[in-house]
């Protein structure tokens, strides 16, 4: 098999929140993400689910190096990105972009599009005509008309200027596309819309496509691979087949449960998650999910931390106890 | 930007707008409007009434024309109040900027220095200030215009420290843009829209300051004269005509109240929650005039 596009390798952020210089007490840290390891393939669209707070979106941002991991390594390409100096990150950036979750802050409110369109491509040294000539051909790909373009951020819609969001993070032709949360404030509507583009894009041109969401049925219809996150660590992790056909972690198993049902009379059969995600500042000992899990076992659970295993047919999961039933 | 559905034409924003408008026009083309050379002595009519034979606004101790000079001054005090807002921007929101976005110990460093300088009062700084550089008119400038950018470098600082977790501050990093590029590119054009307001409102606390110093001597120095010297010969003078104190004064109240009201309609404005709406039916016409233009019309309000 050929190398991963890109590889993350024991990455861990804490960020420190009480920053007190002079009195050196005991500084907490919120555990953003601890030690996750995952790869992404080439061509595929990688999902990453978790409810909010999980740790989801800095995974992202350590990967574009928005945010500087503590620990751990990840490469892209097989280069060691936290070795690389701001300059080397930036010749890089053109082939890793990214698109954000409120597409209304995501561009700047004085800008037109058309401007912060070009911008992106011009600073890293494109012709005129070439970025006017790569404008033309995305706005039909995102069938929106270029007129549009006069206009400021606040002047369309949600979905549209989603739609731009993306042809902006195409300007430049990446490999690789981070998208944070890409449909969430969006309407059902035109959330479709967004995702069948995502799906083009990886279909039609090969890219690659890290999709970070808590929406499972987005995830289904959209991703190859699946990880879930839970308190900044993978709790189960597989092709999407695998994952949704056979859960095996409690907190996957819940987490489907917990989707809104199709029929109204339709029944639950999985006991609801009680309670809130735990403090990412106090880690509980041994399982994260142990003090909300309904096949929790004193002793084990609440000491030793689960590695994450391969049960097979490259499905991974950390849990002591496997659901095995289906 | 947002679309601007509200109105700046307010009837106070016309009034206050079109009577400095007036005072702006009257001083720079002073030469031409005003009756009299400000420096020509008339024995004949000393200490003249207000209202009185062919002086408007009556006249000093040496019988020269108080409404002249009145107007002649306006522009040395107006232009020194620009010149003052001009230097405090100028200095102070770039060093605002780069503390706030950068931090870290200079910043610290920086922030303290003028908590320091923000806790004295200005007019006290301003003649420390002239102490060591000496007296005159553009020391005096530079002196009021020092003791100013503390606060102006604060409000930068604090406002740049809201904007750079904006999300298309950490778009445009994704990007690899230059920091330079984010800071004065994108981040100064949402920032300084609201410190506009502010600035204008410092044109007329630096009209009344410049003419403090002026009026204790430490200011404009004669043959020049600004609003302020002509304080300090109506106080001198006082015994003798009320009106060449009196007609300053109102003059300097008058601008100062002006600038006042306008910056604040300018800020009610620049902030779309207190935003002043036209009336409905004119509304209306507004939009229907905007869509005939073929420009996108948001119809709620």
């Amino acid at each position: 098999m050929s190398e991963p596009y890109i590889c993350v390798r024991n990455v861990k952020k804490y960020f420190p929140i009480d920053d007190y210089k002079f009195a050196k007490a005991k500084i907490q840290y919120v555990h953003a993400v601890d030690d996750v390891s995952f790869d992404i393939n080439k061509g595929e669209i990688f999902g990453v689910i978790g409810e909010s707070g999980s740790g989801k979106s800095t995974i992202g941002r350590c990967i574009l190096k928005l945010v500087e991991p503590d620990s751990g390594e990840i490469y892209v390409e097989g280069r060691e990105i936290s070795k690389l100096s701001k300059k080397e990150m930036n010749a890089l950036r053109p082939k890793m972009q990214m698109v954000f979750q409120n597409p209304l802050a995501s561009f700047d409110p004085k800008k037109t599009l058309r401007y912060s369109l070009e911008e992106n491509a011009k600073i890293h040294g494109i012709r005129k005509e070439e970025i006017d000539k790569k404008i033309k051909e995305l706005m039909e790909y995102i069938s929106l008309p270029e007129d549009v373009l006069t206009r400021y951020p606040s002047g369309i819609s949600g979905g549209q200027l989603q739609r731009l969001a993306l042809a902006r993070a195409l300007m430049l032709d990446p490999d690789f596309i981070l998208a944070d949360e890409p449909v969430s404030a969006l309407d059902v509507s035109v959330q479709a819309n967004i995702l069948n583009l995502m799906m083009d894009l990886k279909n039609d041109f090969g890219k690659t496509i890290l999709f970070i969401s808590h929406d499972l049925t987005v995830v289904k219809h959209v991703c190859d691979k699946v990880a879930v996150v839970y308190l900044g660590a993978i709790m189960e992790m597989g092709p999407i087949k695998e994952v949704y056909g056979h859960v095996l972690h409690p907190y996957t198993e819940a987490l489907i449960a917990a989707k809104p049902k199709e029929h109204p009379l339709e029944k639950t059969e999985h006991k609801l998650l009680e309670g809130d995600i735990p403090n990412a500042i106090d880690i509980p000992e041994g399982c994260r999910f142990a003090e909300r899990c309904a096949y929790f076992k004193k002793g084990l659970c609440d000491n030793k931390t689960p590695k994450l295993k391969d049960m097979g047919n490259g499905h991974f999961v950390a849990c002591h106890f496997p659901l095995k039933n289906n | 930007m947002k679309r601007k559905a509200g109105t700046i034409f307010t009837p106070v924003f016309v009034i206050t707008g079109m009577i400095l408008l007036i005072v702006l026009i009257t001083s720079l083309m002073a030469e031409y409007i005003a009756p009299y050379d400000p420096l020509q002595t008339d024995s004949g009519a000393i200490y003249a009434k207000v209202f009185t034979g062919n002086h408007f606004l009556g006249t000093d101790g040496l019988g020269r024309d108080l409404f002249s000079r009145l107007i002649c001054s306006a522009r040395i005090s107006i232009f020194n109040a620009i010149l003052i807002v001009v230097f405090e921007v100028a200095i102070g929101v770039p060093i605002g900027l780069l503390c706030g976005y950068y931090g870290g110990f200079l910043d610290s460093a920086i922030t303290r220095l003028f908590d320091l300088l923000a806790s004295l009062p200005p007019l006290l700084l301003s003649f420390l200030l002239i102490a060591v550089l000496g007296k005159g008119m553009y020391t005096g400038v530079i002196a009021i215009g020092i003791s100013y950018i503390p606060l102006t470098a604060k409000m930068a600082r604090s406002m740049i420290i809201t904007e750079k977790k904006a999300l298309y501050v950490e778009a445009c990093h994704s990007m690899g843009m230059s920091e330079g590029r984010i800071i004065f590119i994108h981040i100064l054009p949402n920032v300084i829209t609201t410190m506009v307001s502010q600035f204008t409102l410092d044109i007329g606390t630096a009209i009344t300051s410049m003419a403090t110093l002026s009026f204790l001597g430490l200011g404009v120095q004669a043959p020049n004269a600004d609003w302020g010297t002509l304080l300090k010969d109506g106080m001198e003078n006082i015994y003798n005509s009320v009106s060449l104190l009196v007609v300053p004064a109102i003059a300097i109240l008058i601008v100062t109240v002006c600038i006042n009201l306008f910056s604040d309609q300018i800020q009610s404005y620049l902030d779309p929650s207190t935003r002043k709406l036209p009336s409905f039916k004119k509304y209306m016409k507004m939009l229907a005039r905007q869509e005939r233009a073929g420009r996108y019309v948001n119809y709620e309000r």
